[in-house]
This record gives structure tokens, sequence and C-alpha cells, in this order.
């Protein structure tokens, strides 16, 4: 199984990650040998086997609806790259 | 060639701002409006390693919602993670519900304008968390505000029933009336608790595949929803009546403009790659849990229509009115429950009071009845008063302007302000004799045709009583005492 350059910078673009044209070539190794393995593991015959999206049993866990202390807004906002007294700041989205 | 007839086909999804006291997987407060950047914590931050805990009331909402809807809830659901990158999604992802929505397969039943109802069907309604808030036009940077991130929200989506704009905005207005009666949302579209997108194509009429949809976003309000639909039918209809093609994609209604534009393509690369939620258990609701959730179930907006229909005999438009919200719904029956006399006059007279004078009063000051100072069975004292004929109809308004700044019994204004009305035979009769001897003039003209001064012999009999003889009885006497000097 192989994967086209237009689908790696597909992939790329909703990862938000650039890469140069030597990366985008490497990828096309390691894409084939993950979906190699996705293919092995397709092999297997899960004919009546219900999907499972919990590996420990656990259900529910719920919390009652009980307000917590938040963090400070100064603690929040110490490990953003940039931000003012009160907000996060990103690069300029445009609408 | 004539031109072929085409017909809407919409479908909305809402979402809907869970009213619970935290956010659905952390206990940071949810408070509209307060400092940006306060009600924040590791988990709704997105730290790496924090971990959600669900909030059970933000289900047990979710679930009212499911049996308001006559969906069925589903016994044991799971979370997905929906994946995308913005700013104000702090973790990458949305936690949310893919596969096994928590309600499915329910309906939402609409009056229409002609009266006629009509089923508009749920495929589901699922939770999941909502996103922060991007501020674009206070700094060269976008800032980005979190304390909404990881609120409650309800997806409501609806099956393609929805045939015209205006039946979309019934849907929407329904929608709101259920989760405002049931108390899990505040239903506001301006300030965004209830938000809501559109998908709307058009196909000949008579033909069963849909065509091709487009997604229309940025309605935030009632009235523009409507407007939005509205203007993409009918550019959809134009387009392929000039043998162009509908392009799905997602469009953006412009309220300057009043039209809606594509968004750019960029914008809806999105593949979402949803995979289970690792983080979260499944969610199991027994029966035996849903069974308690609906014995809390509120009487519901068009259910207490009909009752109030059926059992005080309104017409479908006061029904419709104070049923609109749940408070009005309420102020009225407490009035009517304290009627001295409990006759379907008498409701109808509340009925009357509560959507003139009440309400114009809450629309000038801005309030809503619970906020409103005259308590209900003031109301009904007043509507019992008039209804004994005790007060005139100027002189229960009198009262009831009065009541609203001195909060005293209406008995006591009455007698206060000297509203009283006198009904009493020999009084009425001593009055308009008097007044037919005075006016000769008149009582002559009146006779040789003038009928015009009928109305002026009753305001001289109002007047020499001082306002407090009774309207109707003076009116009464006055005109067989008049037809008798005919002959």
């Amino acid at each position: 199984m192989s994967v086209s350059r237009e689908e790696i910078e597909r992939i790329a673009h909703l990862s938000r990650l650039e890469f140069s044209e030597e990366e985008k070539d490497s990828f096309f190794g390691t894409f084939a040998h993950v979906l190699e393995y996705v293919d092995t593991i397709n092999k297997v015959d899960l004919a009546g086997v219900e999907p499972m999206a919990s590996v420990n049993g656990a259900e529910n866990g719920f919390r009652e609806d009980e307000e917590r202390p938040s963090l400070t807004t100064k603690e929040a906002l110490a490990n953003a790259p940039k931000h003012n007294e009160t907000f996060f700041k990103v690069p300029r989205v445009l609408e | 060639m004539a031109e072929i007839a085409y017909e809407p086909v919409i479908g909305l999804e809402v979402h809907a701002q869970l009213k619970t006291k935290t956010k659905i997987f952390c206990g940071c407060s949810t408070t509209y409006g307060s400092v940006p950047n306060t009600q924040v914590c590791p988990v709704c931050l997105g730290h790496p390693g924090a971990l959600p805990v669900l909030n059970k009331e933000a289900v047990r909402f979710a679930v009212k919602m499911g049996i308001a809807t006559h969906s069925s809830i589903r016994e044991l659901s799971t979370f997905s993670r929906k994946n995308y990158f913005y700013p104000d999604l702090p973790k990458g992802y949305q936690i949310s519900q893919f596969e096994d929505p928590l309600c499915y397969n329910g309906h939402i039943e609409l009056e229409l304008e002609d009266q006629s109802t009509k089923k508009i069907g749920i495929t589901r309604i699922h939770i999941e968390e909502d996103a922060g808030k991007s501020i674009h036009d206070i700094d060269i940077d976008t800032l980005v505000d979190l304390n909404r991130s990881g609120v409650a929200l309800i997806e409501i989506v609806s099956e393609p029933d929805i045939r015209s704009a205006r039946e979309a905005w019934h849907y929407l207005q329904q929608i709101k009336q259920i989760v405002t009666y049931l108390g899990i949302c505040d239903g506001n579209m301006e300030e965004g608790s209830l938000r809501c997108d559109a998908n709307v194509s058009v196909r000949p009429v008579g033909q069963e595949q849909f065509g091709t949809k487009t997604e229309v976003k940025n309605m935030n309000s009632f009235r523009n929803v409507e407007k939005a639909i509205e203007f993409e039918i009918n550019r959809q209809i134009e387009l392929l009546q000039s043998g162009g093609e509908v392009a799905h994609e997602t469009r953006m209604w412009d309220g300057n403009k009043q039209i809606t534009r594509v968004m750019r393509s960029k914008e809806m690369a999105h593949d979402y790659s949803y995979f289970p939620e690792p983080d979260l258990p499944p969610l199991r609701c027994t029966e035996e849990w849903v069974d308690t959730v609906r014995k809390s179930m509120p009487e519901l907006g068009l259910d207490k229509k009909r009752r109030f229909i059926s059992e005080y005999k309104l017409p479908d438009y006061d029904a419709g009115v104070l049923t609109q919200d749940k408070a009005t719904a309420d102020y009225y029956e407490q009035a009517c429950n304290a009627l001295k006399e409990q006759t379907h006059d008498r409701y109808k007279l509340v009925s009357n009071w509560i959507m003139t004078e009440v309400m114009r009063v809450l629309s000038e000051k801005k309030i809503s009845v619970e906020e409103f100072a005259i308590p209900a069975e003031h109301i009904a004292e007043v509507v019992d008063l008039y209804a004994a004929e005790s007060i005139s109809s100027a002189g229960a308004k009198e009262a009831f302007a009065d009541m609203l700044e001195s909060n005293e019994a209406p008995q006591l204004v009455v007698n206060r302000l000297g509203l009283l009305q006198v009904s009493d035979e020999s009084f009425i009769e001593e009055l308009v004799d008097a007044v037919l001897s005075e006016n000769q003039d008149a009582v002559a003209k009146f006779l040789d045709g003038k009928d015009k001064l009928f109305g002026f012999l009753v305001g001289q009999a109002m007047k020499q009583s001082q306002g407090k003889g009774n309207p109707k009885k003076i009116t009464a006497l006055l005109r067989s005492r008049l037809e008798a000097l005919k002959g």
C-alpha cells in the first residue's frame, strides 16, 4: 500500500505542519511502513466482534456539578509563547 | 418551456449551551461575561496529562432534551475526539460523540401559522464541549479567551424534513421553547447560547433525490436564520434555472450585505479523523435512571398551550402568547387559581390583562414576569372587582397604574382612589332622570335624529356621578328612557 504526494501534503496541512520537499520525500517510506502494519492488523477476522471503545471495562465515572477553583489568569497564561495581561495571543487569524 | 418548480429541503444543526454551573469535564465556572481567562484550568486549557471527568448534570440535561424530543436514549454511548486545529481549541481536538450519540431518532412537533402541525425528525442529540473565543478586531494579533472552552453543549441534528425558511424559524423557536422550559439552556441566539447551522438544498417538485446542499453558517439571530435560508433557497433556484449547478460548499451569512457568500475552501479543509476518546470511559444511562429523569420532566410549552385551550377555554392566540415562556404561563395560572369565581369569562379577562397591561409594562421596563412588582393574586383581584362591576374598566386601569407604584392590594387602592363604581338602581335612575331634565335641548335634538348626542348624554351622567356611576347601567337606562320618549 502506498501513499501519494498529495495525500502527504494534505495531511501536513491538516496538522498545520510545513515540510521541505526532501522531508516530504522521506515520508513515502515511513507512511508505507505504517500502512503495511495496519494492513496486517486488518487481516484479522473480526466478524461478530463488537468494537471496543475502552480497555478496562470502567463506565461513567461522573463528577457532580460543583465548582472548583480555577487557575489565576497569570498562571493560565504563564506558558503561552505570546500573551498580554488577559488574553492568549496568536498570529492573526484571517476571517 | 415552463419553468420547473423547486422545493427546498432543509436540515438544521443546533448547538445549545447547557446551563450547568461548571464545565463538562472540569470544575471551572461557566458564568457568562466574566473577565477573560479567569475560568480556566489545566483540563480546559488542554495541558498535557490533565484528564477530563464527565459532569453528571450535563448528561442529565441532555437526557431531558432527548425525552422532550421523543428520542431514544442510548444505554451505552461513547466519546470521540474530533480533530482540527484552531487557536480557540487548545487540545487540538474537541471531545464529542460520533458513532453512538446519547439520543437518537426523535421528533419535534411544530404548530405553523395556519395552525396545522408538522413533525420534524431528530436524527441525533449528542453531548460535546464548546471551544473558546477568538477576538480578531481589537489587536494586531488574534486574542484568545478560553473561559468558554469546555462549556457543555448539546448538538441537535434534524432530519432534512424542513421545507421552508419559515418552518426553519418555527423549528428553532420550538427548540428554544423546549430548552428554556426544561431550564437546560438560556436559548439566547444573540449571546450564542443557542447557535444554528443550516443545510439547504432544492429539488424539482416531485423528485425524490435530494439536490446538492450547501451549509450556511454565521446566523446569530432567529430573524437571520430565516433570512439567510430564504436567500440561499432563492440563490440556488436561480442558479439552477439559469443552467448552473449548486456547488457543495460552506457559505457564511453576511448580515451587512444580506447575502450568503462562500467561505474560502481552505477554511473547510477539514478531515476530523474521529477516533474514540481514550481518556473517558463509556457512558451508561440505565433505563432506571432515565425513568427518574422522565419523572422530573415539566409540562412543555405545546402541551401547556393545548391544556390552556381546553381547561381555560382560551383562544388559540391567547394560549400561545401566555405559554411562550414558562414564567408567564405560571403567572397566568396562579392568577386564575386566585379568582373568586372560576368562570371562563374571568379566565379570559385575566388573559387580556396579562397580554395587554402586564406585558406592556414588562416590555417598557425590559424586565421578566418574575421581576414584575404586582403579584398574580392582585391581578385576579382586579379582574374580580371588574367582573363584579365594582369598578369600571377605566377604574381598573387607574388602580393598576397605582398598584405598580404603591404595591398595595387592589381593594385598598380602589378605596383610596374612590374608584368603587355605583350600580345601585335608584342612584342610576335619579342620575339619568336629572340629566334628561337638565339637557332638554340635547334630548330634543337627539329625538330629531342627531344620534351622536347619545354619547354626550352618557358623558353628562358620568360627569354628574363623578365617574362612579356604572356606565353600562347608565347607558342601558338612558337608552330605554329615550326610546320611550320617541314613542
